[in-house]
């Protein structure tokens, strides 16, 4: 450590200085931070527990293989969520470059940095919103208890990311499902067909027909537990970026006004900076247990 | 080194040196560790893909990003957060307390593994009926 000779002899506990050497302010966050790792961790272990408790889990590879603009078919796994963490990266190392800059009262270096920054957290954001989205809305088949197929969305109370059914579980199970789920299912097929159908005015047997002929891909449910981990957790994290974004916002006003020029010294962007460093070193855990393993 | 004038109860400011070469050393770092999981993921996705995945390979693999992961955090909070420049009782305050979760992964882990054992072993099996035999009435004992 380079401060060695500044340390030497130094009596830090016998009080009139700060034992950590740092500022009250600092010190705080850290812990504020400290606490928030034990909340993340209990999530996340909790996630851990259920997950290890059920003999089936949903496959990352399989929930998260889509990317915006590339199709109803494509498979793509850990495309998106690498995009999302390279964002990320690369935001916490403008924010550690204004850091670097409040160092050195640079006003106009802080201020670039920290716009950077805050671009970077927003299109995190829109890439969240954007999978959230499509998990919410998503076309993907299953069985339902009842037997019968249906279009599931993943949501905090259902998902159809169980066991991939066998084709002839399907075609025993079309035979069973009612009209409106056929249409339905029929609906999401026809722009993988080509041709538009008109499935509105085709009868139960027209739709069995022609939902055989394209086929159909279908699943059991997954296990309950999946969507709510799932929202909860990186929706938690989300708001924390949010927030994050809303303190470097505030943050890059105040360099512009020039109150910390006035106070000398760009101690308020350290303390910002060590929040946002922390909410990506959340997201390495969180894609850790829900994207890579 | 700057002109801090921040608070008082500060006995010296950390050097900051005057290039970013460091920061964008970890940069570096940080990305090939993120692609080095990004590979592992992939090999793991396609070990599942086959007909008969090798599951301790898949185990292993999914170990080695777990490593990888604590290596990035690690650079994040000793060179992003400047950890690794503050003073021993700075670290030492924050580090000693997370060892909490040594204890709280294991634990935990483990009651969800021993839960499904537990559900595999008595999943199906009819709940035991404690069947007790009416008691046998005493002798002059009145009804």
């Amino acid at each position: 450590m380079s401060t060695a000779a500044v340390q030497q002899g130094t009596k830090w506990w016998s009080g009139g200085r700060s034992p950590f050497n740092a500022s009250y302010g600092k010190v705080m966050m850290w812990y504020f931070l400290m606490s928030d790792a034990f909340t993340f961790g209990a999530f996340l272990i909790s996630y851990g527990t259920i997950r290890f408790s059920v003999n089936n889990w949903a496959d990352p590879n399989h929930v998260f293989n889509a990317f915006p603009f590339t199709g109803h078919d494509a498979n793509l796994p850990l495309a998106f969520v690498s995009l999302m963490t390279f964002i990320l990266i690369a935001s916490s190392v403008t924010m550690v470059l204004a850091v670097h800059e409040g160092h050195n009262m640079n006003r106009k270096g802080v201020e670039k940095y920290m716009i950077m920054t805050i671009i970077g957290g927003l299109a995190f954001l829109s890439c969240q919103a954007w999978e959230w989205t499509h998990l919410l809305t998503g076309e993907h088949v299953a069985m339902l208890s009842d037997g019968t197929l249906s279009v599931l969305p993943t949501t905090v109370k259902s998902n159809p990311w169980g066991a991939a059914l066998p084709h002839e579980a399907i075609a025993a199970a079309l035979q069973t499902t009612p009209h409106n789920q056929l249409t339905e299912i029929a609906g999401t097929l026809h722009h993988a067909g080509g041709e538009a159908h008109n499935v509105a005015a085709m009868s139960n047997a027209e739709l069995i027909k022609f939902i055989e002929s394209s086929d159909l891909h279908a699943s059991n449910t997954g296990p309950i537990a999946f969507g709510g981990y799932f929202f909860g957790i990186t929706g938690f994290h989300g708001f924390h970026v949010f927030s994050g974004v809303v303190i470097n916002l505030v943050m890059l006003a105040k360099t512009r006004m020039g109150h910390f020029d006035q106070r000398g010294h760009y101690e308020m962007i350290e303390k910002a900076g060590l929040y946002w460093h922390f909410v990506d070193l959340v997201w390495v855990f969180v894609f850790l247990c829900f994207y890579l393993i | 080194m700057s002109a801090h004038a921040s608070s008082p109860e500060i006995t010296f400011h950390a050097e900051h040196s005057g290039t970013t070469k460091r920061i964008w050393k970890t940069f570096w770092l940080l990305s090939a560790l993120t692609i080095l999981e990004l590979g592992l993921g992939l090999l793991i996705y396609n070990i599942h893909k086959g007909d008969n995945p090798n599951h301790t390979l898949v185990l292993a693999f999914k170990g080695m990003v777990c490593i990888l992961t604590l290596a990035k955090a690690y650079y994040i909070v000793s060179v992003f957060m400047h950890l690794g420049d503050e003073i021993r009782n700075l670290i030492m305050t924050i580090v000693v307390p997370l060892c909490l979760f040594i204890w709280f992964i294991a634990a935990f882990l483990w009651d969800g593994n021993s839960w499904k054992t537990l559900r595999n072993r008595y999943n199906g099996m009819p709940a035991p009926v404690e069947k007790v035999e009416p008691a046998a009435k005493e002798k002059g004992a009145k009804d």
